[in-house]
């Protein structure tokens, strides 16, 4: 709280992670494999940009520089987003879509969870609304992970594979860097290296239970997002995204 | 038999005379059930197939608040199907099979949905003109005498007046933001005007279905009367934004204190609900994509449930 710089950094990356995964989820709006699946992906989609909106508002008060929400979200480069790789993922299919989520809701529901306790009033508050909304999440993703993993063959395999080609991203989920454990020293951070331990103990038993093989230990994990070296998704995401502000600076919406 | 069947059918008139409602465990004539079970499926079809147009804004929607407020509203229009479909369940037909009509091509569904989204004041537009006609329809058939499907459009309408405002908004906000904004408004009601107008049907002197429908009152107005109540209301709206209404022929009859519209393009009506407007092609291909694409998730889910359920017998 004494270095506004540090906390809007540190507010955006989650902000972030909650839009590029809405914005990913509100893609399948109107092609769901099921009408229960439009609404409920809508759902949750609404849920993360909502949450990713309440943070953004409380950045730009942070960083006070008259800025609004928008502006940090339609006006910066992919280069300066700093969310996790994982969340910018394309959809793929509907395994490739849940198998993210799944990787994503059972790490956020954790860390929001401790955010709750953040020193950081705003931060505890929106917090503590978002973990009722990732457990639903959480439940619904890991259902699926089931449906999935011990349905058919078909998706037995569409399910492995997803996993198998996510997992890279997972190591990202639990670096905590100097600013965050600085963050955290205040109070302010929730500390997601911490997490690992509970995170792998949630997902083994989902994993486990659906009949789906945990990849190697040793896999090489990718990472870069919280620096802003994304995969080269993101450019596309916010080009889409992006287009009416740039192209027409001088409307307003 | 047929004596019995007279006696029921005559009963049945007299109930609607009365004003009561039919309820699904009710007797109902065969051709009641059948023109409810058409059109309560077209309108389902018609909220699903109206997901599409909007749904291709939404990751370009160009402020968070409209991001979210659009996603909502393609999410409502799902959860419409949705209660749409259950409604006509009631009559004996599964959602399954109107799905496979739909699909097969054999179902219609609104035309006004077989033309492109070009712009973002499209978003606005759909919401006040087209939620603004499905909502002077639906308010007028929310009376109507079949219980489920009454009751479905109470609750529709309730969200239907929300989108509409919610329309509304956007084309005030883009009008107020400038000359560029107002164009770009000006350039989409260009294009949606007469489509809007088109929703309302054929002319009364050739809607055949018309007269049987209004007595069993699964119609309670008539397509004419219903567009023209939509034009008056939006014109008026129209010149207090200084928007111009793409028809020449358009005068005010001091008389009836009405507007007086040219002649509706009844070939291009005709082509769109045939199966040839701009996107009917594209609409049904992305159903159909949705719906190929999604069968192996279905499947999963069946086979889940399945070895869900012995492996309970087998625990128990």
């Amino acid at each position: 709280m004494n270095n506004p710089p540090q906390l809007f950094e540190y507010l955006i990356r989650i902000a972030d992670d909650r839009l590029i995964l809405g914005h990913r989820l509100s893609e399948w709006c109107g092609h769901a494999p099921l009408l229960e699946e439009d609404i409920a992906l809508a759902n949750i989609g609404l849920d993360c940009i909502g949450q990713a909106n309440n943070l953004y508002t409380v950045a730009a008060e942070v960083e006070g520089k008259k800025r609004s929400a928008d502006d940090i979200v339609f006006f910066r480069e992919a280069v300066e987003y700093k969310n996790l790789l994982l969340v910018e993922q394309p959809n793929k299919d509907f395994a490739q879509t849940l198998v993210r989520q799944f990787l994503y809701d059972s790490f956020g529901l954790l860390y929001f969870d401790a955010l709750q306790q953040s020193a950081f009033q705003p931060l505890a508050g929106i917090a503590q609304k978002a973990v009722k909304e990732l457990r639903y999440h959480f439940r619904h993703s890991s259902q699926w992970i089931l449906r999935l993993g011990d349905g058919t063959d078909e998706s037995h395999q569409r399910t492995q594979e997803a996993l198998n080609s996510l997992w890279r991203y997972t190591g990202e989920l639990f670096e905590s860097d100097s600013l965050e454990q600085q963050l955290h020293s205040e109070g302010i951070a929730a500390l997601s290296s911490g997490m690992k331990e509970e995170w792998d103990k949630i997902v083994t038993e989902i994993l486990n239970k659906a009949t789906l093989q945990i990849p190697s230990s040793e896999m090489h994990q990718q990472t870069g997002g919280r620096k802003g070296q994304h995969t080269e998704h993101l450019g596309h995401l916010l080009a889409e995204m992006q287009i009416l502000q740039r192209s027409f600076p001088d409307i307003k919406w | 038999m047929s004596e019995n069947i007279a006696n029921l059918e005559e009963q049945f008139n007299r109930r609607i005379a009365n004003g009561e409602t039919i309820e699904p465990k009710d007797w109902m004539p065969e051709k009641y059930r059948k023109q409810l079970m058409r059109l309560i499926s077209q309108h389902a079809h018609s909220e699903i197939i109206g997901m599409l147009p909007e749904g291709n804004w939404i990751t370009r929607a160009p402020t968070l608040r409209r991001k979210l407020a659009l996603l909502a509203k393609v999410q409502d229009e799902a959860g419409h199907g949705h209660y749409l479909y259950s409604s006509a369940e009631t009559l004996g037909i599964s959602r399954e099979e109107m799905y496979d009509q739909l699909l097969q091509g054999k179902a219609k569904y609104s035309s006004i949905f077989n033309y492109p989204t070009l712009t973002w004041a499209d978003m606005g537009m759909i919401g006040w003109l087209v939620d603004g006609a499905a909502i002077i329809n639906q308010t007028t058939m929310a009376k109507c005498s079949y219980g489920p499907y009454s009751r479905a459009l109470l609750r529709i309408c309730k969200e239907e007046n929300f989108h509409k405002k919610q329309g509304m908004e956007i084309i005030a906000t883009l009008i107020a933001s400038g000359l560029k904004g107002k164009e770009m408004v000006q350039e989409s009601l260009n294009r949606f005007w007469w489509p809007t107008l088109m929703m309302f049907g054929p002319h009364d002197t050739n809607s055949p279905n018309s007269a049987e429908m209004m007595k069993w009152k699964i119609k309670l107005k008539s397509n004419d009367e219903l567009r023209q109540r939509f034009i008056d209301m939006t014109v008026e709206q129209a010149l207090e934004w200084g928007l111009t209404i793409p028809d020449p022929k358009l005068k005010f009859n001091g008389k009836i204190r009405s507007w007086e519209t040219g002649e509706i393009d009844w070939e291009e009506f005709n082509r769109v609900i045939n199966g040839n407007g701009p996107c009917n092609h594209e609409r049904m291909g992305a159903r159909r994509t949705a719906h190929e694409n999604g069968s192996w998730v279905r499947e999963a889910a069946r086979a889940y449930e399945e070895k869900q359920r012995l492996r309970n017998i087998s625990a128990a």
